[in-house]
């Protein structure tokens, strides 16, 4: 065990994984010899080399593009978009042709090794444009696995194995922690399992449940609502897309009652998705509506990014409530 | 500090100066289509040498003739309603089969979605052009993609996707792990004039010339891309003079011409292997074709324009070299063309009767695993057509009812 923030945790994670693989390529802009903008990948291209580790033009479609190709051929590929917010000129690679590349060849040809990485998130003083949280997107399109750490040991944990994993993955990175969050992080190869959420918290009164960032914020809300005599069961979701919708019944039977928070704008967002579910599934078990508490329908602003974030006072809010309703 | 790849020249360019207030002019490069025999299959004067040997020679023109009735056949089906949809490679026979021909076979292709003689080059069989186009239960893509969307792994052809150009950065990708596994292999990349409008052509090169990718973008330059002519398409000089901006080797050849088209590719092939470099190579030819049996051609083009290009046929240029040689004897030609119009015939019966892909299969290869949440949905599905089998005739017979078959 040693202290790691996020970013020292992802990067001994890449580092194991290509130290154990020869196959493995890391590339995108600015990841080479300057170990990218946040230095995620301080060091590999010294320890791998160049053929390895390298910049590439500044061409998202590019990037995901010549992923899909060396994924194909069987290398682990670890692709980097600087941020989420420019995922979207790859749309068409990511969402066409990574995702349906098993289903489309009859299993003839897969990019199950690939990996993509990217920051997302709010909470920077990034404005429109370096704190969007694309996720809903991918999530409507089948064949992606979409992956989001909450801090430095499920970093390093969930990305082991989304690298070691046969379907292809968006690692959701929040940038927000990538120094914040400290912890005891093995120096060790660990994974942590996809597909699978997380109660964090056990509670009776009502679930909370959030990805990615967003769960230090339902915490905070919660340790507030502790303080009223309400006990809430917190649940990282972790992997959003296919998600574990088994853990969240199971919560939702037991306490009745359930708050979903994401970055994202509400409309359309995957707090809509669980929603959905959770409401079909535990219908009679629900002793109040399912709430969504997330961004603003607009445009993620810059001088009012503190209004816009859905904070732990506006889910503070939601659970008073829920739990009054 | 890190240290820059070079400090005495940061913007990477060959620089000269001048004191003289002038532009580049557009046309200031002017590239020639490389040939090397004319309309009667003879060599021209001072030609380049021919290395085409007689096996290699018989085997494109075989692969040709093939394609040429497999498209004429598999028209007249969709026109019946045999199948939903053709694509034909017309007018472009020589210059797919003739590249493919200087490949090797560890090479990959990726190609668009005209190039299924490439495909029966390396041996695909008839019966699994058939089973693809009718989506049976034996097509490897196991009925998930329109007709003429092939894919073989074990002949390193990787399976067509509709979306234009998105197969042209993964070509970069792929070769540029061929590279570094170090087996010589290299990949060529297959696409339209009008899909190198696409961000994905400007992504694929500049990429593969930026990280040297072992790759042969190989660009059917035909005219139209469905109703939309080059003219409307770009306005520089076709698509090799790209490659000089993106710093790699082009060449422009003769797409009717098999004998120039096989040189190129070949020493397209030499060159990227050996230096680890892309080449472009640009391929003049005319879709004969429709674009696809959806388009009509009466819209926006003349029958006289099509029969003046119907008249520089490559397959019979290349039949008269080979008459030439004393390759190819006519009547036996005609006896096989015979042959194999009943073989498509034959196997054309026997691939629509195969039954349609097993419904579990709507499910599978999502994921490498069927994930609990498809389990579900798949069983949903069932359920819901063993209630009303009448109106799901293909699948209510064969479904299977335990769901632990369900892999």
């Amino acid at each position: 065990m040693s202290k790691m923030n996020m970013l020292q945790a992802i990067n001994s994670a890449i580092m194991l994984a290509m130290e154990e693989n020869q196959r493995s390529c890391v590339f995108g802009e600015d990841v080479g010899h300057f170990g990218g903008v946040f230095r995620a990948t301080s060091g590999l291209q010294e320890k791998f080399g160049k053929d390895r580790v390298f910049n590439t033009p500044l061409v998202e479609q590019g990037i995901m593009g010549f992923a899909n190709g060396l994924a194909a051929l069987g290398y682990t590929t670890i692709a980097e978009i600087q941020f989420a917010d420019y995922i979207f000129p790859a749309f068409d690679q990511i969402v066409n042709e990574t995702a349906k590349f098993r289903y489309r060849s009859g299993n003839e040809f897969n990019v199950g090794n690939l990996v993509i990485r990217t920051p997302y998130g709010g909470g920077i003083a990034g404005g429109l444009y370096h704190s969007q949280s694309p996720e809903a997107y991918f999530a409507h399109t089948p064949g992606l696995q979409l992956v989001f750490p909450r801090n430095a040991y499920q970093a390093k944990g969930l990305l082991t194995s989304c690298i070691e994993s046969n379907d292809p993955v968006i690692f959701f990175e929040p940038k927000r922690l990538y120094r914040a969050s400290v912890g005891e992080v093995p120096e060790e190869k660990y994974s942590i399992p996809l597909g699978k959420a997380e109660v964090v918290k056990q509670g009776t009164d009502v679930s909370l449940l959030a990805w990615g960032a967003q769960v230090e914020i339902i915490e905070k809300a919660a340790a507030m609502a502790e303080e009223d005599g309400i006990s809430c069961e917190i649940i990282d979701l972790r992997t959003v897309l296919p998600w574990d919708k088994e853990t969240v019944v199971n919560s939702v039977i037991k306490t009745g009652r359930l708050i979903v928070s994401q970055e994202a704008p509400i409309t359309s967002g995957f707090a809509s998705e669980i929603s959905a579910t959770i409401q079909q599934e535990c219908f009679l078990h629900l002793e109040s509506p399912i709430d969504r508490v997330c961004g603003l329908d607009t445009p993620y602003p810059l001088a009012h990014e503190k209004e816009y974030m859905a904070d732990h006072l506006k889910v503070y809010e939601a659970i008073k409530r829920s739990v009054n309703y | 500090m890190g240290k820059l790849n070079n400090v005495e020249n940061p913007n990477n360019i060959n620089r000269s100066d001048t004191l003289s207030l002038e532009f580049v002019s557009e046309n200031a490069l002017s590239i020639p289509a490389f040939k090397m025999m004319d309309a009667n299959g003879d060599l021209y004067e001072g030609a380049a040498k021919s290395t085409l040997d007689k096996a290699t020679a018989l085997r494109i023109y075989e692969t040709m003739r093939f394609v040429r009735v497999l498209d004429e056949r598999m028209l007249a089906a969709q026109r019946q309603g045999r199948i939903s949809f053709y694509m034909q490679c017309l007018g472009e026979e020589a210059a797919v089969t003739a590249s493919a021909a200087a490949l090797e076979d560890k090479d990959m292709i990726f190609a668009q979605y005209r190039e299924q003689a490439a495909l029966a080059y390396r041996g695909f069989s008839l019966e699994n052009f058939m089973n693809q186009n009718f989506s049976n239960s034996k097509d490897l893509g196991k009925g998930r993609q329109m007709p003429i969307h092939y894919g073989s792994k074990e002949l390193n052809y990787m399976t067509i996707s509709s979306p234009l150009g998105t197969q042209i950065p993964q070509a970069t990708g792929y070769a540029y792990g061929q590279k570094l596994d170090g087996n010589g292999a290299c990949s060529i990349c297959y696409f339209g004039e009008g899909a190198a409008s696409e961000g994905d052509f400007h992504a694929g090169l500049n990429m593969a010339a930026v990280h040297k990718a072992p790759v042969l973008f190989f660009a059917r330059n035909n005219g139209y891309a469905i109703s939309t002519p080059a003219s409307e398409q770009f306005k520089g000089d076709g698509i090799a003079c790209r490659g000089v901006g993106y710093g790699m080797k082009a060449i422009r050849v003769d797409g009717v011409d098999t004998l120039a088209v096989y040189e190129a590719v070949k020493m397209a092939r030499e060159y990227a292997v050996t230096h680890n470099e892309p080449v472009l190579i640009e391929s003049i030819a005319y879709r004969l074709a429709a674009h696809s049996s959806s388009d009509d051609p009466s819209g926006y083009r003349s029958k006289d324009e099509e029969e003046n290009f119907r008249q520089n046929c490559p397959i019979a240029r290349f039949k008269s070299y080979l008459l030439k040689q004393g390759w190819l004897d006519e009547a036996e030609d005609e006896k096989a063309k015979e042959a194999i119009r009943q073989q498509v015939l034959e196997a054309l019966k026997v691939s629509e009767k195969v039954d349609m892909p097993a419904l579990e299969e709507i499910v599978t290869d999502v994921y490498e695993q069927v994930p609990l949440h498809l389990q579900e949905q798949y069983e949903q599905l069932k359920q819901h057509i063993l209630k009303y089998p009448d109106a799901y005739p293909a699948t209510a017979a064969r479904i299977k009812t335990t769901p632990a078959e369900v892999k």
